[in-house]
């Protein structure tokens, strides 16, 4: 979208004379609508994971009857109300922080993920910046935010926070290995970091009916995608894997400190990190914007259609996983990373290669 | 920083950091505060705190009369208030000698079994909760709601119920009362292997609780840990059937003890476990004593006119759900007692923490914590 | 084995009127001075046929307000054998000492503690002695029967007990 903006600008006059305002503009123009999308994502899916808890849990969750200043018809306006209540309340901050690094923390996590919508696409032309190695720029912004998360336990000069910040350090970091390497063997299939080409090497049809996903292509991709998929909620910290804000141990973690509007800006990049994770793992291995029953309702709208179903499919999981299981213990955490994620993720790599050469 | 904190510190080596769980905290069922020393995540010792809801109940017993005392002995172990009436109602009327009716008796083994599941659910439910299983704790608290619903119509409260009396009890059941309680229980013997499907056999479950927070057995017999705690230690001891009281004896059913099926005996999964299965025998006891329950007779009967036991004293101890719930009562000869003193079963199970949880994590206290399943209401009186 | 059997075990080793059945206090109940008692504890429970492996409760007494006497129960059971034994300490207010058995069950250790908190009896060889309900700074021993309330506490002002109803 950046380079479309930047051709766009290139044909106004009074534009085209200074390059560098074209450029902030056309990133602003193209940054807005990603802005827009993670705030609407984190109301939608706080609305749904609050729903999804509450039916697997045998209640009603939020609910309202669309008077006054109730919730809405079925508590749907809950997390505007919650929204609205983060923004003004009152802004602490302790005073034993280090206040520079205690207001900074939340908006390079946030940023982070930010950054990472960028190279995301949502069909086949809807990207905000179009990479060649999309994939790689993703993965290494998605590490970025576990700064911000050292930094928010650190500054706030509390010991939950730290116990926390240091748990999640371990977590991403370990974790990031078998989630890269299971993603190696997607990239040996489709010889490309970018994107579309990985989207583009999944069209067409397996086994005569399927679609060609990297998930159906042979029994290490399928194993890879599962490695991802577990892999990617160790990162985004969410249960069974939520030891750094486990909230019966740590009260609230690396965010015990935090309040209001910084709060929520922990909370919009969390479900944004959902959103990622979802994201790769249905570019990579469901086919992304590919339709599932090849050659039929395929188009850029029904590609959005379908990349957005999937993804929130792939959330949906991510919230039953988290209303069904119990909290790993750090050792556990640890153990299951190095001892069989890691082995079983070289696994894939080999195994992947054996298969493309051979049995194909 | 404006103000200095001084704390007892004690020996502290190079590398430990002292963590201060509680007084308030998401799971320390209560106020509590622990003084952990923590090398990194591992607990080299923990220290107990307690005392934050003291609220006077052996003074305040000192001053009033014996049927004035039940309401606080309601506020002792508020989730098992009908066993500590009860265990309260039986120390006094040993010491007074009274017969109580038959049907009375019935009556009271029905509630107190009712309340060691709403209470047992709870402990269940809160021990999930512990180890960051959020659902079951819901599931838990739907069917302790019905209980709770029963004993409303029973007495009118739900949680603090001041039903059984001495010599009797304060209604008898309403019409209609046991019938919804056979329904009741029709509806949750079902439930149990939901619990068993949801938690009980979950493989991470398994993981976090087994071979945790061992407490064997000669252990658990010197710090005093009793009920389902000792039980889940594999000594086959339940005051129900060693040394019963009220009609107990004429009741079939088997006291579940920890076997390590998942890891060693007397880990935090057999303490669960125990409970789980303990359940049953419960729902066992009430249909028992629902089938033989006297259908006439006056609940009030028994219910002696002046309390005023003759001077001595007595220790009398019941099955609570959490284990040996003792009473001391001394009398004077006046209608007000000299002293009471309460033996709280939690109180010792709590005792034994720093024993069984050093070497462990601070997952894991949490986890040795909830399996323990104190109420801290009854710690601090 | 019932009570004259235990009392029997008892005057055996300890000699012939070591143990007195008291029964002004209760039928089953030997009463005993705190030096008696630190000798009999460890015995009650070693000795294979007693075997007392539970200490049920530690109760602390004041005897009322005329004795000038503070008194300590104790409840023990045997889970192997299922017998049970009380022993009624008393000693002088003005001088509360009591050996401590917070070694031989570790359970007296908060019990201990519990009785020292309500009635400031000392407990001698008590490793850890401190309040355990009260705040650490309280004066006085609440539950004996002379106590005075206090009528502030760190600046915050304890409201009178109202005398009747009002």
């Amino acid at each position: 979208m950046v380079d479309y903006f930047l051709e766009t600008f290139s044909e106004i006059t009074w534009l085209a004379s200074s390059p560098n305002l074209s450029f902030v503009l056309a990133v602003t123009l193209a940054g807005l609508p990603i802005f827009l999308f993670m705030a609407l994502n984190a109301l939608i899916a706080v609305y749904a994971e609050r729903k999804i808890s509450a039916f697997m849990q045998d209640r009603l969750g939020p609910m309202g009857q669309g008077v006054g200043l109730h919730a809405g018809k079925w508590g749907i306006l809950q997390t505007v109300a919650d929204a609205v209540k983060l923004i003004t309340k009152e802004d602490i901050i302790p005073a034993t922080a280090d206040r520079k690094l205690f207001i900074i923390a939340p908006f390079i996590l946030f940023t982070a993920s930010f950054t990472a919508f960028a190279a995301f696409p949502f069909n086949e032309y809807l990207v905000a910046a179009d990479f060649n190695i999309g994939l790689f720029y993703i993965l290494a912004m998605g590490s970025v935010g576990v700064i911000g998360i050292i930094l928010a336990g650190y500054s706030s000069n509390n010991k939950w926070s730290l116990y926390g910040a240091m748990r999640s350090a371990a977590q991403i970091v370990s974790y990031e290995i078998p989630a890269g390497l299971s993603l190696l063997s997607v990239i040996m299939l489709s010889g490309s970091l970018a994107f579309r080409d990985i989207v583009a090497a999944q069209t067409g049809t397996t086994l005569a009916i399927l679609p060609n996903w990297f998930i159906l292509d042979n029994p290490f991709t399928f194993i890879a995608f599962w490695i991802f998929f577990v892999a990617g909620v160790a990162e985004v910290n969410r249960t069974p894997f939520d030891l750094p804000e486990a909230e019966s141990e740590l009260v609230a973690g690396w965010m015990t400190e935090y309040s209001g509007m910084r709060w929520s800006f922990f909370f919009l990049a969390e479900y944004a990190n959902m959103f990622i994770v979802a994201g790769v793992a249905s570019l990579l291995f469901l086919g992304g914007w590919l339709s599932p029953i090849p050659g039929y309702l395929e188009g850029n709208l029904w590609g959005i259609f379908w990349f957005i179903s999937k993804v929130s499919f792939l959330i949906f999981v991510m919230m039953w996983f988290r209303w069904t299981f119990p909290r790993l213990r750090t050792d556990q955490l640890m153990r299951l990373c190095w001892k069989f994620f890691l082995p079983a993720s070289f696994v894939t790599i080999i195994g992947v290669g054996i298969w493309d050469l051979f049995v194909r | 920083m404006g103000v200095v904190i001084e704390q007892e510190l004690g020996t502290v080596h190079g590398d430990e950091m002292i963590l201060n769980i509680g007084p308030q905290h998401p799971s320390t069922h209560g106020v509590l505060r622990l003084k952990v020393h923590t090398d990194g995540e591992i607990i080299t010792q923990i220290t107990p705190y307690i005392g934050y809801l003291h609220r006077c109940f052996e003074k305040h017993c000192e001053n009033l009369t014996y049927e004035q005392s039940i309401p606080y002995t309601d506020r002792c172990d508020y989730i098992g208030s009908m066993n500590n009436n009860f265990g309260y109602a039986v120390a006094v009327e040993q010491l007074m000698e009274t017969k109580v009716p038959e049907k009375v008796e019935y009556m009271r083994v029905i509630v107190a079994e009712m309340n060691r599941i709403a209470s047992h659910l709870l402990a269940l439910g809160t021990f999930g909760l512990d180890v960051g299983a959020f659902t079951p704790f819901l599931y838990c608290f739907r069917d302790r709601e019905r209980i709770l619903d029963l004993f409303e119509m029973l007495c009118g409260a739900r949680l603090l119920y001041n039903y059984i009396w001495i010599g009797g009890v304060s209604h008898d059941f309403p019409v209609g009362w046991v019938e919804k309680t056979y329904e009741f229980l029709d509806y949750f013997e079902p439930k149990i292997n939901e619990y068993n499907d949801l938690l009980t056999y979950n493989k991470i479950f398994i993981e976090r609780s087994a071979d945790v927070g061992v407490i064997p057995a000669d252990v658990a017999i010197s710090y005093g840990v009793t009920g389902p705690n000792l039980r889940g230690s594999g000594v086959r001891w339940d005051l129900r059937k060693d040394d019963p009281y009220g009609i107990y004896d004429r009741f079939e059913f088997d006291i579940p003890i920890g076997t390590g099926a998942m890891g060693s005996v007397g880990d935090c999964w057999d303490r669960y476990y125990v409970r789980v299965r303990e359940l049953e025998e419960c729902v066992k006891i009430i249909r028992q004593a629902l089938d033989a329950l006297p259908r006439d007779g006056d609940v009030h009967a028994a219910l002696p006119k002046k309390i005023r036991p003759k001077a001595g004293h007595v220790y009398s101890r019941t099955e609570s759900p959490r284990g040996d719930l003792g009473y001391y009562i001394a009398s004077d000869g006046s209608d007000i007692p000299s002293r009471i003193k309460m033996r709280s079963p939690a109180f010792t199970a709590l005792s034994c923490l720093n024993e069984i949880s050093r070497g462990w994590m601070i997952s894991d206290v949490i986890a040795i914590l909830g399996s323990l399943d104190i109420v801290l209401g009854e710690i601090d009186r | 084995m019932d009570f004259a059997g235990i009392i029997g075990i008892i005057n055996a080793k300890f000699g012939e009127g070591f143990a007195s059945i008291d029964e002004e206090v209760s039928a089953d109940t030997v009463r005993l001075t705190p030096e008696q008692w630190g000798q009999l504890a460890p015995f009650l429970r070693k000795t294979p046929e007693l075997f007392f492996d539970a200490m049920m409760c530690i109760t602390g007494i004041d005897e009322g307000v005329e004795s000038e006497n503070l008194a300590v129960s104790y409840n023990l059971h045997s889970m192997k054998h299922n017998h049970k034994l009380e022993i009624y300490v008393s000693m002088p207010k003005s001088d509360p000492k009591v050996p401590s058995v917070e070694q031989i069950w570790r359970v007296a250790d908060w019990f201990e503690r519990e009785v020292y908190d309500m009635f400031g009896i000392e407990f001698e060889g008590h490793r850890d002695l401190r309040r355990i309900l009260l705040p650490s700074d309280w004066d006085g021993f609440p539950l004996r029967k002379d106590y005075e309330f206090p009528e502030t506490w760190h600046g915050i002002v304890i409201n009178k007990m109202k005398e009747g109803w009002e």
